[in-house]
């Protein structure tokens, strides 16, 4: 069973899509055993899944067998697994390896003479 | 009538499924049993694109003539890490200004003109990264539908932020995007969607691929002769597939500048296996890295076309690597001292390029021939963060503890990056040796020793070398 309630999973809006709603399905198109020959262990023995979007053709539940017409028209068959998907990609939380780079730069670039150095931190925090 | 839709059945009418859809009878450049008239395939009158047309289709299209920046900031960094006298001055092409936000858009723009000049209704792109966009685009602006097939998830169905990214971008231009799994089977998925839809196939790897990119070349050639009265002295491409490579060094070579070296660079992810569910999501690099540099110098016929237009080994004059801490401490560096947030391609070639400026003379020019856009999902915090969620480790430190796939080291000063070379002649090698065993052969004719030379720009004699250690045989012609 794959679930759909992970991060890049659709994370659905509802239980059930109208007909003309736009929907994300999934489907296996290889099962383990039928997977490319060259493949190394641990993909051979998981299947090759596909997710797509498209506007339903009729109403479906979730984990419904159902049909999509995507954006460009074509019929597609899936497993309904969500309902309108967010984006759910983002960018993340400033890192604390990355957050000084700035000021060292800048740090270096005045020792070295350079003109192009900007405000040094006036350090003590707090606002005039 | 059934089609079988088994994995073995459709690869089984792969040869069939590619010529159909790309209108081209790769048939007539073979020259043996593994050579092939690599010149005549590109030349102008085969493809139909010299660089004065290249460049007029792009135009049309608002792709190209992209902005040539100096990074001044980072040229004085360079000269204060420098021994005195030294530190070449750092160019880069501000390809994130194509209308999909790479140079990408070169490359697509030929590939979708030509589908429209030969009647197609659609293209399909196998890709996950910035071509699919690009492709989208330009399919968005001639009036062609398009299919972006993309590797995505692992089997847990969590999605490489990066890619998730380049699908939303495909989305937004109005694409049908078919999201995978990890696999090579994305090319057995992309052979079903060609046969059904009878799309053409918009290869990275034809020859209207390359074509685009060598009006990138050319450019940059003559906007630093404008700029700077000389030449540029090391141009650093960022390698994957070896288009860039490939394309970059023929513009570079109409341009005339045959003193300039074109310099690969890679994302060193020695040990990720890029066909693994495991490994997938523990890269934080979905391309420019040498998981595709390697096997793609050494194996170009590997690709969705009979034979691939893009053979980096017949163009490359030296092959670095920097590690992924490097590059995105790099990335850090362009937003706050040149104040140009780019995406993580353009920077691995900048990291290099920054390690290699140190040994040249203040006059020399290096060019980094790329940027792409950033965003969600691209941005080092989004990929830091998920490397973390998976398992990775992130510190501060010595970049060469770096070890793809569990530590990521942001160095934690600019002298600490170092470009890697790697050593041509073993890539080359093993070329040769990719070539003759996927071509079954026991003995090679003299045809062979010539194509393998200039494969890999080596003298027959380092061939035969080659050839004699591998215990294949050469006949008289």
């Amino acid at each position: 069973m794959i679930s759909s309630a992970v991060p890049g999973g659709g994370g659905s809006q509802g239980d059930r899509c109208r007909p003309g709603e736009w929907v994300q399905i999934e489907s296996i198109l290889l099962k383990p055993g039928e997977r490319a020959p060259q493949v190394p262990e641990d993909t051979q023995a998981v299947p090759l899944v596909m997710r797509a979007k498209g506007f339903a053709t009729a109403g479906a539940e979730i984990g419904d067998e159902m049909e999509v017409r995507t954006i460009i028209g074509r019929l597609l068959r899936g497993r309904l697994i969500a309902v309108n998907p967010p984006y759910e990609h983002d960018y993340g939380r400033p890192l604390p390896e990355l957050m000084p780079v700035a000021m060292e730069l800048r740090a270096f670039m005045k020792a070295n003479g350079s003109d192009a150095a900007a405000a040094e931190p006036t350090g003590g925090g707090g606002s005039p | 009538m059934t089609v079988d839709r088994s994995y073995q059945g459709v690869m089984g009418r792969k040869r069939q499924i590619i010529t159909d859809a790309l209108g081209l009878d790769y048939s007539r450049y073979e020259r043996g049993p593994l050579a092939f008239d690599y010149d005549l395939m590109m030349s102008a009158a085969e493809t139909g694109f010299d660089l004065e047309r290249a460049g007029r289709v792009q135009a049309d299209v608002g792709v190209g003539k992209t902005p040539l920046h100096e990074l001044r900031n980072i040229t004085r960094l360079v000269r204060a890490l420098a021994p005195e006298g030294k530190g070449a001055r750092i160019l880069v092409k501000d390809e994130a200004s194509n209308p999909s936000g790479s140079f990408k858009a070169r490359r697509a723009a030929l590939s979708v003109y030509q589908a429209r000049e030969l009647g197609f209704k659609g293209v399909i792109a196998a890709t996950s990264g910035n071509y699919g966009a690009a492709v989208a685009s330009q399919a968005a602006m001639l009036g062609l539908n398009c299919i972006v097939v993309q590797e995505l998830f692992d089997s847990r169905l969590v999605g490489q932020p990066e890619i998730m990214e380049k699908g939303r971008k495909c989305e937004a231009y109005g694409a049908e995007v078919i999201q995978l799994t990890v696999g090579p089977e994305l090319f057995y998925v992309f052979l079903l969607l060609l046969e059904e839809t009878k799309y053409f196939n918009a290869s990275l790897y034809t020859p209207y691929g390359i074509a685009g990119i060598e009006t990138l070349g050319y450019e940059l050639a003559q906007e630093v002769r404008e700029g700077y009265g000389r030449d540029p002295d090391v141009v650093v491409v960022t390698h994957a597939g070896g288009g860039n490579v490939t394309g970059t060094a023929r513009g570079l070579e109409k341009a005339g500048c045959g003193d300039t070296a074109v310099v690969g660079a890679s994302v060193n992810l020695r040990g990720l296996h890029m066909a693994s569910d495991r490994d997938f999501n523990r890269k934080s690099f979905t391309t420019g890295h040498t998981g595709f540099g390697v096997p793609f110098a050494t194996w170009p016929d590997r690709a969705d076309v009979p034979r691939n237009a893009a053979r980096a080994l017949r163009y490359m004059d030296r092959y670095y690597t920097v590690t992924q801490g490097e590059v995105f401490y790099v990335t850090e560096m362009l937003a706050v001292l040149e104040g140009l947030e780019r995406g993580p391609a353009g920077n691995t070639s900048l990291a290099a390029a920054i390690s290699l400026a140190q040994g040249l003379d203040e006059e020399a020019i290096v060019v980094v021939q790329e940027t792409e856009y950033t965003g969600a999902g691209k941005h080092p915090t989004a990929q830091l963060t998920f490397a973390r969620k998976n398992g990775v480790e992130v510190r501060r430190g010595d970049p060469s503890d770096d070890e793809p796939g569990a530590r990521i080291v942001i160095p934690e000063h600019p002298a600490q990056i170092r470009a890697r070379e790697v050593d041509l002649d073993r890539l080359r090698l093993s070329l040769i040796r990719n070539a003759v065993e996927d071509a079954g052969l026991k003995e090679v004719g003299e045809v062979e020793v010539e194509f393998l030379a200039r494969e890999t720009q080596r003298e027959e004699d380092f061939v035969r070398d080659a050839l004699a250690e591998m215990g294949i045989g050469i006949k008289e012609d």
